[in-house]
């Protein structure tokens, strides 16, 4: 037997015999919690979960196995044929009989654990011993031999691509059909340097995984492919419809299957909750915590026997923010305010900041009860850099890491250059750019050192590209968070951190009643904020529609965002016609 | 016509008092016998048919009805949107019920808001549409133009981190003047307007532009004026994000010196209020 490099702590280890193989069945957790049952791909063994069975193991009794042929677990002989879905399924249900005789068990799949899963959640003789299922990064055999014929049968242009997409991404299936070579190269030159290809390509932390065993393992496992892939392909079953509710987990950037794989897969299970994110496909290593908090959450709700589905939010961008932690500042009202609600309705999890503790408060209040599981209320002024630090203390301690940063808090400050005064440079420069650069510093910190991605959003302004006599300090401000969140992209780009700024223009939020005027005196002030306010009142463009600019840059990892049209024209002039825009920039604004 | 406000003050009341207790008893009517499947269409028929059972012939406007999202005005471009359609009601689903019924002569405008089932996003809105109440009659007992009163209710809104969805009614009215309408044997209707009714506020109109006030409550600078005196139908609507809320009644502006009679609530007693009520003793 090879030796683990990876150890899974305080694992208690069992050996389960089923139908001429011995299997190794490693235990973590108290036992008479709900079991979740974690099933390993290829070419992969039972420790490609240590971090995300860690995780879950103070909450539940964690399971993991290695399949039949993989890690400790002996092979079957002869390998040929040994690795049907039949089989496996015998395996599973043995090992859910030693480890959970009386409950039914939450399953958990990755790659061929979740093609497996999908085999066990879909035939009769599991009735009544799965109570949910998490699938990732696996698709059901049936399923996807349906997918085809349905793309071969009618093949519209779109589902032609959709097939020759998923052809391509395929081209490792046929190659383990070939005989022989496989297995030599997985014992030879691939096996030793397939760790360092997992972290190049797959971004896999360098923390002793994959074991020792992967030549042997990924060796046998080839039989998985050959004993089920052709058989089931051509005959997919029509009957394989899921009896459990599904959690479906899928990575976007997957380089093996595409997302489009899941379109109809509604057809098939009639409990189906669908959750994306951004990565690539070795999730069980690069995003434990976030797998750890999907399936916890899958697995209460599924345990007090209330559809699940009543329970998640709606919203669009659900799959991808559901239950995520995201931090807006200036929350208590305008843009940020709305952003938060957005947030919200997707499911995810909001820590609404502000100076305005009454509006930061009612911002979470409202939140709460249109989707999102749990807000908070947090008083903090973002240009004070201890109150950010101790801020950041108290999240990540009592809510976690921060996956969504919004920096959007920001003050007005308009008139002549010379009429500013160093005062008011300061002031707007401390909440305007330290603001940011505080959130980025202190929240993208802990983003960068958790290593599991994430996101940070700027609020800058269409005034960061569009010159203004009117807003000198202002502009200087925007145009720095621009150019910061940039470098910043830049430099977080090769961590899975995606930054965006967000330019929205003219938009109608209280930014107006509270700007600054320098050079006036305060009647005077009073009438430039009414006036003002009423302009962009005329225009009237809903922070709402910022908001979900903002979700949709998340999503898309946009990286500078002009939301209203004006702000997108002035966008293009900046580029092709920048003397117009000079031109425009000399004019008095109509106060 | 504002002159007439000064005869028989009290029978005057009492006959709009009474249109609009009789337009709230069909609102509620009404809304108990909604049940997901019913369009609003069916609810705004219902809302007329009980009406004219009870001896209304003319309207200020024909009753109206949103379901869902149509409660927030989502997505309303041109105000034949406000007409009923064919949505159907939903579980949990939220709607409104407005109707304007002439009675005897008299005029009311009343809207009403509930859910059908568990809503906790419209509890709130409801719950939170009390504050605007009290705020309208303080200012407009403090004879602030009507324009700032507007601004101060659409700052409340925000503050509660809701929409102001009155600005999608035609010009962007938070209110407007209702009257004594004459009872003619044939009123026909304009884009679901009564023609005698329109006839009162276009008068209105002409009278105020004359004198430099409106009959509309608007955000617009022919509402930069202190309250006129007469019978204002109020309808300050929350929206948020996909729900609406709002309540219509009809507030009593007089020329008197004090305060308290200056202006006051036709009447107290009347769904929301009493809600209100409830949940305060709760």
């Amino acid at each position: 037997m090879s030796v683990t490099s990876v150890n899974i702590e305080g694992a208690r280890e069992r050996w389960v015999r089923t139908g001429g193989v011995e299997l190794c069945v490693a235990e973590l957790g108290d036992a008479s919690q709900p079991t979740v049952l974690l099933v390993h791909g290829y070419p992969d063994s039972k420790e490609v979960w240590s971090e995300v069975a860690e995780r879950l193991a103070d909450r539940f009794h964690v399971v993991l196995y290695d399949v039949r042929g993989h890690g400790r677990s002996t092979a079957p002989a002869p390998l040929r044929g040994g690795f049907t879905l039949e089989k496996l399924t015998d395996d599973f249900l043995a090992v859910a009989d030693a480890v959970s005789p009386d409950r039914p068990v939450h399953l958990v799949g990755h790659d061929w654990g979740s093609v497996q899963g999908w085999e066990f959640a879909t035939v009769e003789r599991t009735e009544g011993r799965i109570a949910s299922f998490t699938s990732m990064s696996g698709p059901s055999l049936d399923h996807f031999g349906h997918w085809i014929k349905n793309r071969m049968s009618r093949p519209t242009p779109r589902r032609a691509a959709q097939l020759i997409g998923q052809g391509a991404k395929s081209w490792y299936v046929y190659m383990l059909h070939t005989p022989v070579l496989p297995e030599l190269a997985w014992r030879g030159p691939l096996g030793k340097r397939w760790p360092k290809m997992l972290q190049r390509l797959e971004n896999v932390p360098a923390d002793g995984y994959p074991t020792a065993s992967l030549p042997q393992d990924a060796a046998h496992g080839a039989w998985l492919y050959r004993d089920n892939v052709r058989a089931r392909l051509r005959r997919p079953r029509s009957d394989a419809y899921a009896h459990v509710p599904v959690q479906l987990i899928t990575p976007l950037d997957d380089a093996f299957l595409s997302p489009k794989l899941y379109a109809e897969l509604d057809h098939w299970v009639p409990q189906l909750i669908r959750r994306t994110l951004p990565a690539k496909h070795w999730i069980p290593r690069t995003r434990p915590d976030q797998l750890a908090a999907w399936i916890s959450e899958f697995v209460r709700t599924n345990e007090d026997g209330i559809p699940a589905r009543d329970t998640v939010a709606t919203g669009p961008y659900a799959d991808r923010f559901g239950g995520r932690l995201v931090l807006v500042t200036g929350a208590a009202s305008g843009i940020g305010r709305a952003t938060a609600f957005a947030f919200a309705e997707a499911g995810a999890r909001i820590v609404a900041v502000d100076r305005d503790a009454e509006g930061a408060t009612r911002t979470a209040e409202m939140a709460r009860l249109i989707g999102a599981p749990e807000a908070w209320g947090e008083v903090v002024d973002v240009s004070d850099e201890q109150a950010m630090e101790k801020l950041a203390e108290k999240v990540a301690t009592e809510y976690g890491i921060v996956d969504v940063l919004v920096n959007n808090a920001g003050i007005g400050l308009s008139g002549s250059f010379f009429d500013t005064t160093a005062e008011d440079w300061k002031k707007v420069l401390d909440v305007n750019l330290w603001g940011v650069i505080h959130g980025c510093r202190i929240f993208g910190k802990q983003m960068a050192d958790r290593g599991q991605g994430g996101h940070i959003v700027n609020t800058a302004s269409a005034a960061a590209y569009q010159p203004s006599r009117a807003l000198p300090a202002y502009s200087t401000s925007k145009a720095a968070v621009l150019m910061l969140s940039e470098c910043l992209r830049a430099e977080l780009a090769g961590q899975g951190i995606g930054v965006s700024a967000i330019c929205p223009g003219l938009v109608n939020t209280n930014i107006t009643s509270t700007t600054r005027f320098a050079g006036a005196d305060a009647t005077e002030e009073k009438r430039l904020q009414k006036k003002t306010s009423r302009l962009y009142g005329l225009r009237n463009f809903p922070p709402e529609k910022v908001a979900s600019a903002i979700l949709r840059a998340v999503a898309k990892n946009q990286a500078v965002v002009p939301v209203t049209p004006e702000a997108r024209g002035a966008h293009l002039m900046s580029r092709f016609a920048p003397r117009t825009l000079r031109a425009i920039a000399r004019l008095e604004p109509p106060l | 016509m504002p002159s007439a406000v000064k005869a028989r003050p009290d029978t005057r009341l009492r006959g709009f008092r009474e249109v609009q207790s009789l337009a709230y008893e069909c609102a509620e009517a009404v809304a108990a016998q909604l049940k997901p499947g019913v369009t609003e269409r069916e609810a705004a028929r219902m809302q007329r048919d009980w009406l004219r059972e009870r001896g209304v012939r003319d309207w200020f406007h024909l009753p109206f009805a949103w379901f869902g999202d149509r409660t927030a005005f989502a997505n309303f471009r041109i105000p034949l949107q406000f007409f009923p359609t064919n949505r159907r009601l939903e579980a949990g689903m939220p709607f409104i019920l407005d109707m304007a019924p002439v009675y005897k002569g008299y005029t009311a405008d009343i809207g009403y808001s509930g859910c059908l089932g568990l809503n906790p996003v419209h509890d709130r809105l409801l719950a939170d549409l009390e504050a605007h109440r009290s705020l309208l009659l303080r200012e407009v007992r403090e004879q602030r133009p009507l324009r700032e009163i507007y601004e101060n209710v659409d700052r409340l809104m925000v503050r509660q981190g809701y929409a102001n969805r009155h600005r999608a009614y035609p010009f962007g009215v938070i209110a407007h003047k209702i009257d004594e309408v004459k009872e003619r044997r044939w009123s026909p209707n304009v884009f679901g307007f009564g023609t005698q009714a329109l006839k009162g506020l276009a008068g209105d109109a002409l009278h105020g532009h004359r004198d430099g006030w409106s009959p509309l409550w608007s955000p617009y600078k022919f509402s930069d004026h202190p309250p006129q005196p007469g019978l204002w139908a109020v309808e300050p609507h929350l929206g948020f994000r996909g729900t609406g809320a709002k309540f219509e009644e009809i507030l009593v502006v007089t020329d008197s010196k004090d305060p308290e009679q200056s202006a006051f609530w036709l009447d107290d007693d009347l769904p929301h209020v009493r809600r209100w009520a409830e949940e305060k003793a709760a």
